[in-house]
Protein backbone atom coordinates (compact mmCIF):
# COMPACT_ATOMS: atom_id res chain seq x y z
CA UNK A 1 0.00 0.00 0.00
CA UNK A 2 1.45 3.37 -0.91
CA UNK A 3 2.16 5.06 2.40
CA UNK A 4 2.05 8.37 0.58
CA UNK A 5 -1.72 8.53 0.22
CA UNK A 6 -2.90 11.69 1.96
CA UNK A 7 -5.53 11.21 4.63
CA UNK A 8 -9.04 12.01 3.42
CA UNK A 9 -10.45 15.28 4.72
CA UNK A 10 -12.89 14.80 7.59
CA UNK A 11 -15.98 16.82 6.64
CA UNK A 12 -18.36 17.47 9.54
CA UNK A 13 -21.87 18.94 9.80
CA UNK A 14 -22.80 22.23 11.44
CA UNK A 15 -26.41 23.20 11.98
CA UNK A 16 -25.49 26.00 14.37
CA UNK A 17 -22.52 28.08 15.43
CA UNK A 18 -21.82 25.95 18.54
CA UNK A 19 -21.92 22.80 16.36
CA UNK A 20 -19.42 24.39 13.98
CA UNK A 21 -17.10 25.24 16.84
CA UNK A 22 -17.51 21.72 18.25
CA UNK A 23 -16.50 20.25 14.87
CA UNK A 24 -13.44 22.49 14.60
CA UNK A 25 -12.41 21.92 18.23
CA UNK A 26 -12.68 18.15 17.84
CA UNK A 27 -10.63 17.76 14.69
CA UNK A 28 -12.77 18.31 11.60
CA UNK A 29 -10.72 19.43 8.59
CA UNK A 30 -13.79 20.94 6.99
CA UNK A 31 -17.30 21.89 8.13
CA UNK A 32 -20.38 22.26 5.98
CA UNK A 33 -23.36 24.43 6.69
CA UNK A 34 -26.53 25.84 5.16
CA UNK A 35 -28.47 29.09 5.23
CA UNK A 36 -31.77 29.57 7.02
CA UNK A 37 -34.04 28.78 4.06
CA UNK A 38 -35.07 26.13 1.57
CA UNK A 39 -31.86 26.39 -0.44
CA UNK A 40 -30.40 23.54 1.62
CA UNK A 41 -31.57 20.03 2.38
CA UNK A 42 -31.83 20.51 6.15
CA UNK A 43 -34.33 23.35 6.11
CA UNK A 44 -35.53 22.80 9.70
CA UNK A 45 -37.13 25.45 11.87
CA UNK A 46 -34.52 27.25 13.96
CA UNK A 47 -31.58 25.45 12.35
CA UNK A 48 -28.77 26.82 10.18
CA UNK A 49 -26.94 30.12 9.72
CA UNK A 50 -27.85 33.73 9.16
CA UNK A 51 -25.39 36.34 7.98
CA UNK A 52 -23.98 37.07 11.43
CA UNK A 53 -23.49 33.45 12.53
CA UNK A 54 -22.11 32.46 9.11
CA UNK A 55 -19.51 35.21 9.30
CA UNK A 56 -18.53 34.28 12.83
CA UNK A 57 -18.38 30.57 11.92
CA UNK A 58 -16.21 31.17 8.86
CA UNK A 59 -13.94 33.42 10.88
CA UNK A 60 -13.58 30.74 13.58
CA UNK A 61 -12.86 27.94 11.12
CA UNK A 62 -10.38 29.95 9.08
CA UNK A 63 -8.62 31.13 12.20
CA UNK A 64 -8.05 27.43 12.96
CA UNK A 65 -7.06 26.76 9.36
CA UNK A 66 -10.12 24.66 8.55
CA UNK A 67 -12.38 24.97 5.56
CA UNK A 68 -16.06 25.86 5.30
CA UNK A 69 -18.44 24.56 2.63
CA UNK A 70 -21.85 26.05 1.97
CA UNK A 71 -24.55 23.56 1.00
CA UNK A 72 -27.05 24.89 -1.53
CA UNK A 73 -28.22 21.42 -2.31
CA UNK A 74 -31.91 21.65 -3.14
CA UNK A 75 -33.33 22.16 -6.61
CA UNK A 76 -34.37 25.70 -7.50
CA UNK A 77 -38.17 25.63 -7.69
CA UNK A 78 -39.95 27.11 -10.69
CA UNK A 79 -41.37 30.59 -10.53
CA UNK A 80 -38.79 32.20 -8.33
CA UNK A 81 -35.23 30.98 -8.39
CA UNK A 82 -33.80 34.24 -7.06
CA UNK A 83 -33.43 32.76 -3.56
CA UNK A 84 -30.99 30.18 -4.88
CA UNK A 85 -29.06 32.74 -6.87
CA UNK A 86 -28.89 34.98 -3.83
CA UNK A 87 -27.62 32.11 -1.71
CA UNK A 88 -24.76 31.58 -4.19
CA UNK A 89 -24.01 35.32 -4.21
CA UNK A 90 -23.99 35.26 -0.42
CA UNK A 91 -21.64 32.28 -0.30
CA UNK A 92 -19.22 33.97 -2.69
CA UNK A 93 -19.40 37.17 -0.69
CA UNK A 94 -18.92 35.40 2.66
CA UNK A 95 -15.75 33.79 1.37
CA UNK A 96 -16.61 30.11 1.86
CA UNK A 97 -14.06 27.65 0.52
CA UNK A 98 -16.54 25.93 -1.76
CA UNK A 99 -20.24 25.68 -2.51
CA UNK A 100 -22.00 22.33 -2.66
CA UNK A 101 -24.59 22.34 -5.45
CA UNK A 102 -27.06 19.77 -6.75
CA UNK A 103 -28.91 21.67 -9.48
CA UNK A 104 -26.97 21.99 -12.75
CA UNK A 105 -28.76 25.26 -13.51
CA UNK A 106 -27.24 26.67 -10.35
CA UNK A 107 -23.82 25.22 -11.24
CA UNK A 108 -24.01 27.15 -14.48
CA UNK A 109 -24.95 30.36 -12.66
CA UNK A 110 -22.19 29.98 -10.07
CA UNK A 111 -19.57 29.20 -12.68
CA UNK A 112 -20.57 32.13 -14.89
CA UNK A 113 -20.82 34.69 -12.09
CA UNK A 114 -17.92 33.55 -9.94
CA UNK A 115 -15.26 31.90 -12.10
CA UNK A 116 -12.89 31.50 -9.15
CA UNK A 117 -15.42 29.92 -6.80
CA UNK A 118 -14.78 26.26 -6.04
CA UNK A 119 -17.80 24.05 -6.73
CA UNK A 120 -18.66 20.65 -5.27
CA UNK A 121 -21.34 18.39 -6.66
CA UNK A 122 -23.83 17.39 -3.98
CA UNK A 123 -24.95 13.87 -3.18
CA UNK A 124 -28.40 15.14 -4.18
CA UNK A 125 -27.17 15.34 -7.78
CA UNK A 126 -27.20 11.57 -7.60
CA UNK A 127 -24.15 11.13 -9.82
CA UNK A 128 -23.15 7.51 -9.40
CA UNK A 129 -20.78 7.08 -12.33
CA UNK A 130 -17.65 8.78 -13.64
CA UNK A 131 -19.27 9.81 -16.91
CA UNK A 132 -21.74 12.00 -15.05
CA UNK A 133 -19.03 13.44 -12.85
CA UNK A 134 -16.65 14.11 -15.73
CA UNK A 135 -19.41 15.82 -17.67
CA UNK A 136 -20.08 18.13 -14.71
CA UNK A 137 -16.39 18.86 -14.58
CA UNK A 138 -16.24 19.63 -18.28
CA UNK A 139 -19.27 21.90 -18.16
CA UNK A 140 -18.93 23.59 -14.78
CA UNK A 141 -15.44 22.76 -13.60
CA UNK A 142 -16.64 21.01 -10.43
CA UNK A 143 -13.72 20.04 -8.22
CA UNK A 144 -15.33 17.45 -6.01
CA UNK A 145 -18.31 15.10 -6.14
CA UNK A 146 -20.08 13.54 -3.18
CA UNK A 147 -21.09 10.00 -4.03
CA UNK A 148 -24.52 8.65 -3.10
CA UNK A 149 -24.44 5.86 -0.55
CA UNK A 150 -25.33 3.23 -3.11
CA UNK A 151 -21.93 2.15 -4.42
CA UNK A 152 -19.75 -0.70 -3.27
CA UNK A 153 -16.15 0.03 -2.40
CA UNK A 154 -15.06 -1.48 -5.74
CA UNK A 155 -17.45 0.80 -7.56
CA UNK A 156 -16.16 3.82 -5.66
CA UNK A 157 -12.64 2.85 -6.72
CA UNK A 158 -13.80 2.47 -10.30
CA UNK A 159 -15.12 6.06 -10.21
CA UNK A 160 -11.94 7.41 -8.61
CA UNK A 161 -9.75 5.66 -11.20
CA UNK A 162 -11.58 7.37 -14.05
CA UNK A 163 -11.87 10.96 -12.96
CA UNK A 164 -9.72 13.87 -11.89
CA UNK A 165 -12.56 15.19 -9.73
CA UNK A 166 -12.03 14.61 -6.02
CA UNK A 167 -14.37 12.02 -4.55
CA UNK A 168 -16.10 12.42 -1.21
CA UNK A 169 -17.97 9.55 0.44
CA UNK A 170 -20.23 9.29 3.46
CA UNK A 171 -18.64 7.89 6.59
CA UNK A 172 -21.20 8.12 9.33
CA UNK A 173 -24.83 9.01 9.92
CA UNK A 174 -28.44 8.10 9.32
CA UNK A 175 -29.03 6.27 6.09
CA UNK A 176 -31.38 7.25 3.33
CA UNK A 177 -32.96 4.44 1.34
CA UNK A 178 -30.93 3.70 -1.77
CA UNK A 179 -32.24 6.28 -4.20
CA UNK A 180 -30.52 9.35 -2.86
CA UNK A 181 -31.37 12.57 -4.54
CA UNK A 182 -34.33 10.97 -6.23
CA UNK A 183 -36.61 10.13 -3.33
CA UNK A 184 -40.12 11.56 -3.41
CA UNK A 185 -41.63 9.43 -0.65
CA UNK A 186 -41.94 12.40 1.66
CA UNK A 187 -43.84 14.36 -1.00
CA UNK A 188 -46.23 11.47 -1.34
CA UNK A 189 -47.29 11.90 2.29
CA UNK A 190 -46.78 15.63 2.84
CA UNK A 191 -46.24 17.39 -0.49
CA UNK A 192 -42.69 18.31 0.56
CA UNK A 193 -39.46 16.39 0.06
CA UNK A 194 -35.72 17.06 0.26
CA UNK A 195 -35.15 18.13 -3.33
CA UNK A 196 -38.10 20.50 -3.42
CA UNK A 197 -38.35 21.91 0.11
CA UNK A 198 -35.10 20.88 1.71
CA UNK A 199 -36.70 18.58 4.22
CA UNK A 200 -37.83 14.98 4.49
CA UNK A 201 -40.91 14.36 6.65
CA UNK A 202 -41.25 17.99 7.84
CA UNK A 203 -41.81 18.35 11.57
CA UNK A 204 -45.04 20.24 11.09
CA UNK A 205 -46.57 17.02 9.74
CA UNK A 206 -45.22 14.81 12.54
CA UNK A 207 -47.31 13.82 15.55
CA UNK A 208 -46.11 11.58 18.36
CA UNK A 209 -48.93 9.66 20.03
CA UNK A 210 -48.23 8.52 23.55
CA UNK A 211 -50.45 5.51 24.10
CA UNK A 212 -50.37 3.36 27.21
CA UNK A 213 -48.59 0.57 25.32
CA UNK A 214 -46.69 2.18 22.50
CA UNK A 215 -45.40 5.41 21.06
CA UNK A 216 -47.01 6.03 17.69
CA UNK A 217 -45.41 8.17 14.99
CA UNK A 218 -47.75 9.76 12.46
CA UNK A 219 -46.76 11.68 9.38
CA UNK A 220 -49.64 13.79 8.09
CA UNK A 221 -52.00 11.31 9.71
CA UNK A 222 -50.32 8.22 8.26
CA UNK A 223 -49.12 5.83 10.95
CA UNK A 224 -45.42 5.30 10.21
CA UNK A 225 -44.38 3.22 13.17
CA UNK A 226 -45.19 2.15 16.72
CA UNK A 227 -42.44 1.73 19.27
CA UNK A 228 -43.05 -0.57 22.23
CA UNK A 229 -41.82 0.28 25.72
CA UNK A 230 -38.04 0.41 25.75
CA UNK A 231 -37.72 -0.01 21.99
CA UNK A 232 -35.43 2.55 20.33
CA UNK A 233 -37.28 5.16 18.30
CA UNK A 234 -36.20 6.74 15.02
CA UNK A 235 -37.00 9.67 12.78
CA UNK A 236 -40.50 9.37 11.33
CA UNK A 237 -39.35 9.10 7.73
CA UNK A 238 -41.50 7.02 5.41
CA UNK A 239 -38.66 4.81 4.25
CA UNK A 240 -37.96 3.66 7.81
CA UNK A 241 -41.52 2.91 8.83
CA UNK A 242 -43.01 -0.47 9.57
CA UNK A 243 -45.83 -1.25 7.23
CA UNK A 244 -48.30 -4.05 6.82
CA UNK A 245 -47.60 -5.90 3.60
CA UNK A 246 -49.68 -8.97 2.84
CA UNK A 247 -50.45 -9.59 6.48
CA UNK A 248 -46.90 -9.01 7.75
CA UNK A 249 -45.86 -5.81 9.55
CA UNK A 250 -42.18 -5.04 9.09
CA UNK A 251 -39.60 -2.58 7.76
CA UNK A 252 -40.83 -3.01 4.23
CA UNK A 253 -38.41 -0.44 2.74
CA UNK A 254 -35.45 -0.02 5.04
CA UNK A 255 -34.43 -0.63 8.63
CA UNK A 256 -33.54 2.42 10.69
CA UNK A 257 -29.78 2.03 10.72
CA UNK A 258 -26.78 4.27 10.64
CA UNK A 259 -23.87 4.04 8.30
CA UNK A 260 -20.49 3.57 9.93
CA UNK A 261 -17.42 2.98 7.76
CA UNK A 262 -14.84 2.83 10.51
CA UNK A 263 -13.94 -0.78 9.80
CA UNK A 264 -13.11 0.11 6.18
CA UNK A 265 -10.98 3.19 6.75
CA UNK A 266 -7.69 1.66 5.51
CA UNK A 267 -9.32 0.60 2.21
CA UNK A 268 -11.02 3.97 1.85
CA UNK A 269 -7.68 5.71 2.24
CA UNK A 270 -6.02 3.23 -0.08
CA UNK A 271 -8.35 3.74 -3.03
CA UNK A 272 -7.77 7.49 -2.86
CA UNK A 273 -10.98 8.91 -1.42
CA UNK A 274 -10.45 12.67 -0.97
CA UNK A 275 -12.93 13.30 1.83
CA UNK A 276 -15.18 11.51 4.31
CA UNK A 277 -18.43 13.16 5.22
CA UNK A 278 -20.43 12.92 8.42
CA UNK A 279 -24.20 13.28 8.12
CA UNK A 280 -26.26 15.26 10.62
CA UNK A 281 -26.64 19.01 10.35
CA UNK A 282 -29.91 18.53 12.24
CA UNK A 283 -28.08 17.10 15.24
CA UNK A 284 -26.75 18.90 18.29
CA UNK A 285 -23.25 20.15 19.13
CA UNK A 286 -22.92 17.17 21.48
CA UNK A 287 -23.36 14.75 18.56
CA UNK A 288 -21.00 16.68 16.32
CA UNK A 289 -18.33 16.72 19.03
CA UNK A 290 -18.60 13.01 19.77
CA UNK A 291 -18.65 11.83 16.16
CA UNK A 292 -15.88 14.19 15.06
CA UNK A 293 -13.60 13.24 17.94
CA UNK A 294 -14.11 9.53 17.34
CA UNK A 295 -13.62 9.61 13.58
CA UNK A 296 -10.59 11.90 13.92
CA UNK A 297 -8.92 9.34 16.17
CA UNK A 298 -9.87 6.42 13.94
CA UNK A 299 -8.78 8.17 10.76
CA UNK A 300 -5.42 9.18 12.24
CA UNK A 301 -4.87 5.62 13.46
CA UNK A 302 -5.72 4.17 10.04
CA UNK A 303 -3.34 6.64 8.41
CA UNK A 304 -0.47 5.81 10.75
CA UNK A 305 -0.65 2.04 10.61
CA UNK A 306 -3.08 0.85 7.96
CA UNK A 307 -1.91 -2.79 8.22
CA UNK A 308 -2.46 -3.01 11.92
CA UNK A 309 -5.61 -0.93 12.04
CA UNK A 310 -8.50 -2.31 14.03
CA UNK A 311 -11.60 -0.61 15.32
CA UNK A 312 -11.31 0.15 19.02
CA UNK A 313 -14.30 -0.94 21.12
CA UNK A 314 -14.45 2.55 22.63
CA UNK A 315 -15.00 4.07 19.16
CA UNK A 316 -17.80 1.68 18.33
CA UNK A 317 -19.41 2.32 21.66
CA UNK A 318 -19.25 6.09 21.26
CA UNK A 319 -20.78 5.98 17.79
CA UNK A 320 -23.43 3.34 18.36
CA UNK A 321 -24.92 5.35 21.18
CA UNK A 322 -25.54 8.20 18.76
CA UNK A 323 -26.83 6.14 15.88
CA UNK A 324 -30.42 6.20 14.79
CA UNK A 325 -32.00 2.81 15.40
CA UNK A 326 -28.87 1.82 17.34
CA UNK A 327 -27.74 -0.39 14.52
CA UNK A 328 -24.80 0.28 12.30
CA UNK A 329 -23.90 -1.05 8.91
CA UNK A 330 -21.22 -0.66 6.28
CA UNK A 331 -24.06 0.14 3.90
CA UNK A 332 -23.44 -0.57 0.24
CA UNK A 333 -19.66 -0.37 0.58
CA UNK A 334 -19.25 -4.04 1.38
CA UNK A 335 -22.03 -5.49 -0.76
CA UNK A 336 -20.88 -8.20 -3.17
CA UNK A 337 -22.55 -6.43 -6.13
CA UNK A 338 -20.54 -6.30 -9.31
CA UNK B 1 -17.69 17.22 34.52
CA UNK B 2 -19.81 14.17 33.75
CA UNK B 3 -23.26 13.78 35.13
CA UNK B 4 -23.68 10.47 36.94
CA UNK B 5 -26.40 8.02 35.93
CA UNK B 6 -28.86 8.87 38.61
CA UNK B 7 -32.59 8.94 39.16
CA UNK B 8 -34.07 10.86 42.05
CA UNK B 9 -35.76 8.56 44.58
CA UNK B 10 -39.52 8.26 44.27
CA UNK B 11 -39.97 9.75 47.73
CA UNK B 12 -38.33 12.94 46.51
CA UNK B 13 -40.74 13.15 43.60
CA UNK B 14 -43.76 12.82 45.80
CA UNK B 15 -42.35 15.44 48.17
CA UNK B 16 -41.29 17.90 45.47
CA UNK B 17 -44.48 17.23 43.57
CA UNK B 18 -46.48 18.54 46.51
CA UNK B 19 -44.53 21.79 46.78
CA UNK B 20 -45.76 24.69 44.69
CA UNK B 21 -44.03 24.70 41.30
CA UNK B 22 -44.08 28.49 41.08
CA UNK B 23 -40.60 29.31 42.50
CA UNK B 24 -38.61 26.99 40.17
CA UNK B 25 -40.83 28.02 37.32
CA UNK B 26 -40.28 31.68 38.08
CA UNK B 27 -36.53 31.03 38.19
CA UNK B 28 -36.67 29.31 34.82
CA UNK B 29 -38.64 32.09 33.19
CA UNK B 30 -36.40 34.79 34.70
CA UNK B 31 -33.30 32.99 33.45
CA UNK B 32 -34.74 32.66 29.97
CA UNK B 33 -35.63 36.35 29.86
CA UNK B 34 -32.17 37.33 31.12
CA UNK B 35 -30.42 35.15 28.55
CA UNK B 36 -32.59 36.62 25.87
CA UNK B 37 -31.99 40.17 26.98
CA UNK B 38 -28.23 39.67 26.89
CA UNK B 39 -28.50 38.17 23.41
CA UNK B 40 -27.15 34.84 24.62
CA UNK B 41 -30.40 33.07 23.78
CA UNK B 42 -30.91 33.99 20.11
CA UNK B 43 -34.67 33.47 20.33
CA UNK B 44 -36.85 34.45 17.41
CA UNK B 45 -39.87 35.26 19.58
CA UNK B 46 -42.18 35.41 16.59
CA UNK B 47 -41.79 31.62 16.35
CA UNK B 48 -42.58 31.10 20.04
CA UNK B 49 -45.17 33.82 20.71
CA UNK B 50 -48.61 32.63 21.68
CA UNK B 51 -47.42 29.14 22.59
CA UNK B 52 -47.45 27.39 25.95
CA UNK B 53 -44.72 25.08 27.17
CA UNK B 54 -44.24 22.58 29.95
CA UNK B 55 -40.99 21.13 31.21
CA UNK B 56 -41.76 17.96 33.13
CA UNK B 57 -38.92 16.78 35.35
CA UNK B 58 -40.23 13.27 35.87
CA UNK B 59 -38.14 12.02 38.77
CA UNK B 60 -38.53 15.30 40.64
CA UNK B 61 -42.26 15.33 40.07
CA UNK B 62 -41.94 18.90 38.81
CA UNK B 63 -44.02 20.46 36.08
CA UNK B 64 -42.83 23.89 34.98
CA UNK B 65 -45.27 25.74 32.80
CA UNK B 66 -44.57 28.90 30.89
CA UNK B 67 -45.61 30.73 27.78
CA UNK B 68 -44.19 33.32 25.42
CA UNK B 69 -45.38 36.54 23.86
CA UNK B 70 -43.63 38.71 21.28
CA UNK B 71 -41.20 40.01 23.92
CA UNK B 72 -40.98 37.76 26.96
CA UNK B 73 -41.35 34.39 28.58
CA UNK B 74 -43.99 34.31 31.32
CA UNK B 75 -45.00 31.89 34.06
CA UNK B 76 -48.18 30.08 33.11
CA UNK B 77 -50.27 27.56 34.95
CA UNK B 78 -50.06 24.02 33.71
CA UNK B 79 -52.91 21.63 33.70
CA UNK B 80 -54.41 22.18 30.32
CA UNK B 81 -52.50 20.56 27.50
CA UNK B 82 -49.51 22.78 26.62
CA UNK B 83 -48.53 23.25 22.99
CA UNK B 84 -45.27 21.52 23.78
CA UNK B 85 -44.31 19.27 26.66
CA UNK B 86 -40.76 17.97 27.21
CA UNK B 87 -40.39 15.22 29.80
CA UNK B 88 -37.22 13.62 31.11
CA UNK B 89 -35.43 12.84 34.35
CA UNK B 90 -33.36 15.57 35.97
CA UNK B 91 -30.01 13.99 35.05
CA UNK B 92 -31.00 13.75 31.38
CA UNK B 93 -32.20 17.35 31.27
CA UNK B 94 -28.87 18.36 32.80
CA UNK B 95 -26.93 16.32 30.21
CA UNK B 96 -28.88 17.94 27.45
CA UNK B 97 -28.37 21.46 28.78
CA UNK B 98 -24.64 20.94 29.36
CA UNK B 99 -24.24 19.39 25.90
CA UNK B 100 -23.06 16.06 27.22
CA UNK B 101 -25.86 14.38 25.37
CA UNK B 102 -27.60 15.03 22.10
CA UNK B 103 -31.41 15.44 22.48
CA UNK B 104 -31.98 13.20 19.45
CA UNK B 105 -29.95 10.46 21.13
CA UNK B 106 -32.06 10.81 24.27
CA UNK B 107 -35.17 10.74 22.15
CA UNK B 108 -34.07 7.61 20.22
CA UNK B 109 -33.36 5.99 23.59
CA UNK B 110 -36.79 7.03 24.86
CA UNK B 111 -35.31 9.08 27.67
CA UNK B 112 -36.74 12.33 26.35
CA UNK B 113 -40.45 12.50 25.63
CA UNK B 114 -41.79 15.15 23.28
CA UNK B 115 -45.53 15.75 23.26
CA UNK B 116 -47.62 18.23 21.32
CA UNK B 117 -46.45 20.37 18.41
CA UNK B 118 -43.43 18.59 16.93
CA UNK B 119 -42.28 21.58 14.92
CA UNK B 120 -42.35 23.76 18.03
CA UNK B 121 -40.24 21.09 19.72
CA UNK B 122 -37.72 21.32 16.91
CA UNK B 123 -37.63 25.11 17.19
CA UNK B 124 -36.92 24.87 20.91
CA UNK B 125 -34.28 22.18 20.45
CA UNK B 126 -32.51 24.15 17.75
CA UNK B 127 -32.74 27.30 19.83
CA UNK B 128 -30.99 25.61 22.77
CA UNK B 129 -28.39 24.16 20.39
CA UNK B 130 -27.62 27.55 18.94
CA UNK B 131 -26.72 29.18 22.27
CA UNK B 132 -23.02 29.95 22.08
CA UNK B 133 -21.98 29.39 25.69
CA UNK B 134 -18.36 30.05 24.78
CA UNK B 135 -19.19 33.75 24.91
CA UNK B 136 -20.47 33.49 28.52
CA UNK B 137 -19.00 32.70 31.94
CA UNK B 138 -21.04 29.47 31.88
CA UNK B 139 -18.67 28.04 29.30
CA UNK B 140 -16.62 26.08 31.82
CA UNK B 141 -19.67 24.01 32.77
CA UNK B 142 -20.28 22.91 29.20
CA UNK B 143 -19.15 19.59 27.80
CA UNK B 144 -18.86 21.08 24.33
S1 LIG C 1 -38.02 9.00 2.82
FE1 LIG C 1 -36.11 8.07 3.44
S2 LIG C 1 -34.99 7.73 1.55
FE2 LIG C 1 -36.58 9.23 1.13
S3 LIG C 1 -35.58 11.20 1.44
FE3 LIG C 1 -36.59 10.63 3.35
S4 LIG C 1 -34.97 9.62 4.56
FE4 LIG C 1 -34.28 9.66 2.43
Amino acid sequence: MPATRPLPELVCPAGSLPALKAAVDNGADTVYLGLKNDTNARNFAGLNFDDRTAREGIRYAHQHERKVLLAINTYAQGGDISRWHRAIDEGAELGVDAIILADIGLMEYARRRYPALRLHMSVQSSATNYEAINLAQELFDIRRAVLPRVLTLDQVKQVIDHTRVEIEVFGFGSLCVMVEGRCLLSSYATGESPNSHGVCSPAKFVRWEHGSQALGARLNGILIDEYQQGEAAGYPTLCKGRFEVEGDTYYALEEPTSLNVMAMLPQIIDIGVAAIKVEGRQRSPAYVAQVTRTLREALDAAGREPQRFSVKPGWTQALSKLAEGQQQTLGAYNRPWK
Amino acid sequence: MRIPELTLPAAMASLLGRLPATPPCWALVTTLNQLKKRDILPADMSLLAGHSFEVHVQDAGLRLGFCADEQHFKVASVGTAPDLRLSANLADFARMMLREEDPDTLFFNRKLIIEGDTELGLIVKNLLDSVDWSSTPLQRFMAV
